[in-house]
């Protein structure tokens, strides 16, 4: 199968997997009716942990628990919380293992620095290499010593005579 | 200088490993920490369940006891498999059990509670789950211990065995009750 075939293959489904990524809301009964407030309960919604599936949003979730919490994250926002607060109230329950995108601090600091460490030592081990790989090929050979240059003159002797 | 960047790879497998072992050790991944562990009890105020016999509560009426406060359902099965361990815990070592009755038809509480026993002192029914929020709790059954300034100092996710009575629970509440 060629690439392209592939893809043609591949097309339906992904745009069924963008379609429904677009489409996924919280229930129609959930919804506010100021579009600013909901607008922001949404993205509230995406970065809150449900704590039954773990890996998902509250927004994506369908576990009753995270409804509990959209439903709160949006009474919150008509009580007229900002979102810090929103997300302090949730935090000071569960813990910092509700948010999704964790909070930068001294404990969370070497998660946060991973990516940097892990380039700079790449980056390290490539330099090191090239620098080798230099260094072989500017390296001149080491002269011959007289014995091999005898060696040598002698085969090349050999090899003009026959 | 060569011949270690050859071993590097192995090395670095070596710790890999490593740290996975280490991860998945004794772990339980879902377990997760309770942010309210040495906070007070969140203020709630529960109403009775109707058809159960137990006044509701409010947190400011529970100072002064160690306790446990487990949260349960009637239609959580390890709820029942916990409920014969609560009871133990209350009969014979005469820990008070305050009860949430998470989300339930009050009708289908009181059948659960007739049917198996009522080892709580007081119940209070959080219909809508705000309790649980508060708590923040992940699922049904769990259960906190209490100390007698009224603050939270175990949590415990899922149902009660026997075993957690021996290793967690009675080595614990014996401290806090001195």
């Amino acid at each position: 199968m060629t690439l392209r075939q592939l893809l043609r293959a591949l097309l339906p489904a992904l745009l069924l997997a963008l379609a429904t990524a677009a489409t996924a809301a919280p229930n129609p009964d959930e919804i506010l009716d100021d579009p600013a407030l909901e607008a922001r309960a949404r993205a509230l919604s995406a970065e809150l942990r449900c704590v039954v599936c773990q890996n998902e949003s509250i927004d994506d979730s369908g576990a009753p628990l995270a409804r509990d919490m959209r439903r709160l994250v949006r009474e919150r926002l008509v009580a007229g919380d900002s979102d810090a607060e929103v997300v302090d109230f949730l935090v000071a329950r569960y813990g910092d293992f509700v948010r999704l995108r964790p909070p930068v601090r001294g404990s969370t600091l070497l998660l946060w620095a991973s990516p940097l460490i892990l380039v700079g030592l790449g980056g390290i081990g490539v330099w090191l290499y090239l620098r080798g790989r230099r260094d072989d090929q500017a390296a001149a050979p080491a002269p011959l010593s007289p014995e091999e240059q005898a060696a040598l003159d002698r085969l090349l002797a050999d090899r003009s005579r026959s | 200088m060569r011949r270690l960047l050859y071993v590097l790879p192995a090395v670095l497998v070596a710790a890999l490993a490593f740290t996975f072992a280490i991860g998945l050790r004794d772990r339980d991944p879902s377990a997760l920490p309770s942010a309210l562990i040495d906070r007070p009890l969140p203020a709630l105020d529960l109403p009775a369940v109707e058809g159960v016999d137990l006044p509701g509560w409010q947190t400011a009426d529970l100072h002064g006891e160690v306790m446990l406060v487990n949260v349960f359902a009637s239609w959580c099965p390890p709820c029942r498999v916990e409920h014969p361990v609560l009871t133990r815990l209350t009969e014979v070592h005469g820990v008070p059990l305050i009860g949430v009755n998470y989300k339930d038809a009050p009708e289908a509480a009181a059948a659960f509670l007739v049917e198996l026993g009522n080892p709580y002192r007081k119940i209070g029914g959080d219909f809508e789950g705000r309790a649980g929020l508060e708590l923040g709790i992940s699922g049904v059954p769990e259960t906190f211990i209490v100390d007698a300034d009224g603050h939270i100092r175990f949590r415990h996710a899922g149902p009660v065995l026997p075993e957690h009575v021996e290793q967690v629970f009675l080595p614990l509440l014996r401290e806090l009750r001195g």
